[in-house]
């Protein structure tokens, strides 16, 4: 225990090295999952479609997929024989952040919604009324609903960083390359080496809550200048 | 350039849901004269018939047609409803936000929004967010962000329904003096001292269907079917 603690305080540059690229790969996934699922999330808030229905239960039911499995079906189809082998992506950050994009959208889109269908239900009136825009639709539900938006996010950064499975089966836990921290615990335990494991385990710990209270922070000086 | 909307023309006009009338069929046509109350019980499809003019209620059958095209007619139209609607923001950005879709610059908006505040007596909550305010200030507020865009047809749906004598004359101080600007305004209530203090037309409807119209004086002063007679000694029609 007091190994794994001096471990942090040193700043041991191969922790840092790992930690950061953690906190690269899902940053990276959890900025593009938004791009997908934000704008997504409130056009099936808005548009009445044909499967709007199916999308959303669809949505509903990829959140609850297995990320083992998405680690899988990523795997075969980057790997060399697959579908998209030839871009040589396997074993990279590259394909960590696909998976974890796969994993986090369903998840963000489906809260995210949740929250703009009930300020749709407010809004609906109105909006039809100034006769506003799709597009200006969505943005007006996005803009209004951005704290719970927040919200989305950081349950998406929360399930991204967390994630061993999938992360594990296509960036292989490789040093230097495709090592984050989730798979360097489970690495270092199977070791036996527990001072390192648990230090990672810290630093992990630390990243998602300061993430956490970053935002959250962020969200509260917009609302005391504003409100 | 001010567009004509008036006269506007419903002939036979028809709402239905699931295949149940709610409102119709309605002959009417409005000229663009004085300001027109829409009164008649509960449920007797006030709200209906001011949201098929409007557009937001599907016109079943029927015709409805205005002085110029429909969709010009609609750009100059707004629409306050029953039950306030504010936009979860400040009070200030519920104003310019009718504006800011018509693509008017920030500042100006933002001057034509103080104007609407003082003229409505919100200046001191711009800043507020529009959810912490009374119900009466809401209904203010819905009413300015309606007529800063200066339509030349405003619907306002039962405005001063849930509020008390003071803000009812104030909102009506407000409206009147959009009246004298040239907006017109077609406006539901149940409130009879209203629509006697308001009104230069009366459409009084009953059961879904426009059951007598008239000029207001002549209206109240001798009403032609016995159900608008009850009504407006307030008894109860059915
Ligand atoms: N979307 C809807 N679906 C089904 N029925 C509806 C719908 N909208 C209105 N109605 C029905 O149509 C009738 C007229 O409703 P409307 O709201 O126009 O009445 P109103 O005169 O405005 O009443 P109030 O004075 O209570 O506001 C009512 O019987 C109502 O139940
Ligand atoms: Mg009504």
């Amino acid at each position: 225990m007091r190994h794994a603690f001096w471990l942090v305080v040193t700043f041991d540059a191969e922790l840092a090295e790992i930690a950061l690229r953690s906190l690269r790969v899902t940053l990276t996934a959890l900025v593009i999952a938004c791009i997908i699922a934000l704008p997504l999330s409130a056009l099936l808030a808005v548009r009445r479609f044909r499967w709007r229905r199916s999308v959303i239960a669809i949505l509903n039911a990829l959140m609850g997929l297995p990320p083992v499995v998405v680690g899988l079906i990523v795997y075969i189809f980057l790997s060399r024989s697959g579908p998209l082998g030839a871009l040589g992506l396997l074993f990279t950050p590259t394909a960590m952040i696909v998976a974890q994009v796969i994993i986090i959208v369903p998840l963000i889109a489906s809260i995210a919604h949740q929250s703009l269908r009930d300020l749709w239900a407010e809004y609906h009136d109105l909006l039809i009324s100034l006769n506003v825009s799709q597009f200006q639709k969505m943005r007006t539900l996005l803009w209004d609903a951005r704290r719970a938006l927040l919200t989305a996010a950081l349950a998406g950064f929360g399930r991204g960083i967390g994630e061993v499975g999938a992360i594990m089966i296509v960036g292989g836990n490789i040093d230097n390359a495709t090592r984050v921290l989730t798979t360097a615990i489970a690495l270092e335990t199977g070791k036996g080496e527990f001072a390192l494991a648990l230090a990672l385990g810290f630093i992990l710990i630390a990243l998602a809550l300061g993430v956490n209270l970053l935002i959250h922070w962020v969200g509260q000086t917009e609302r005391d200048s504003r409100w | 350039m001010v567009t004509e909307l008036f006269p506007l023309i419903l002939a036979g006009a028809e709402t239905s849901r699931r295949g149940k009338r709610l409102v119709g069929p309605v002959d009417l046509s409005l000229d663009g004269q004085g300001l027109c109350v829409v009164i008649g019980p509960n449920g007797a499809g006030k709200t209906t018939l001011l949201r098929l003019m409007h557009g937001t209620a599907r016109l079943t059958a029927g015709r409805i047609n205005w002085a110029c095209d429909t969709a010009e007619a609609r750009h100059h139209q707004a629409f306050v409803f029953q039950r306030p609607i504010v936009l979860r923001r400040t009070v200030e950005e519920n104003l310019t936000y009718p504006l800011r879709l018509r693509r008017v610059a920030k500042a100006v908006a933002r001057r034509s929004a103080q104007e609407w505040a003082e003229r409505v007596g919100l200046s001191d909550l711009l800043c507020h967010r529009a959810g912490v305010l009374s119900g009466g200030e809401q209904q203010k507020l819905a009413i300015a962000r309606a007529l800063i865009t200066e339509p030349a047809l405003v619907f306002l749906d039962e405005p001063t329904a849930s509020l008390d004598g003071r803000a009812t004359r104030e909102i009506e101080g407000i409206l009147s003096h959009a009246k004298a600007n040239g907006t017109r305004l077609i406006l539901s209530t149940h409130d009879m001292g209203q629509a006697r203090r308001v009104a230069d037309k009366v459409v009084f409807m009953l059961g879904g269907k426009v059951h007598e119209t008239g000029p207001a004086t002549a209206f109240f002063e001798d009403a032609a079917t016995p159900e608008a007679r009850a009504f407006i000694n307030g008894d109860i029609v059915e």
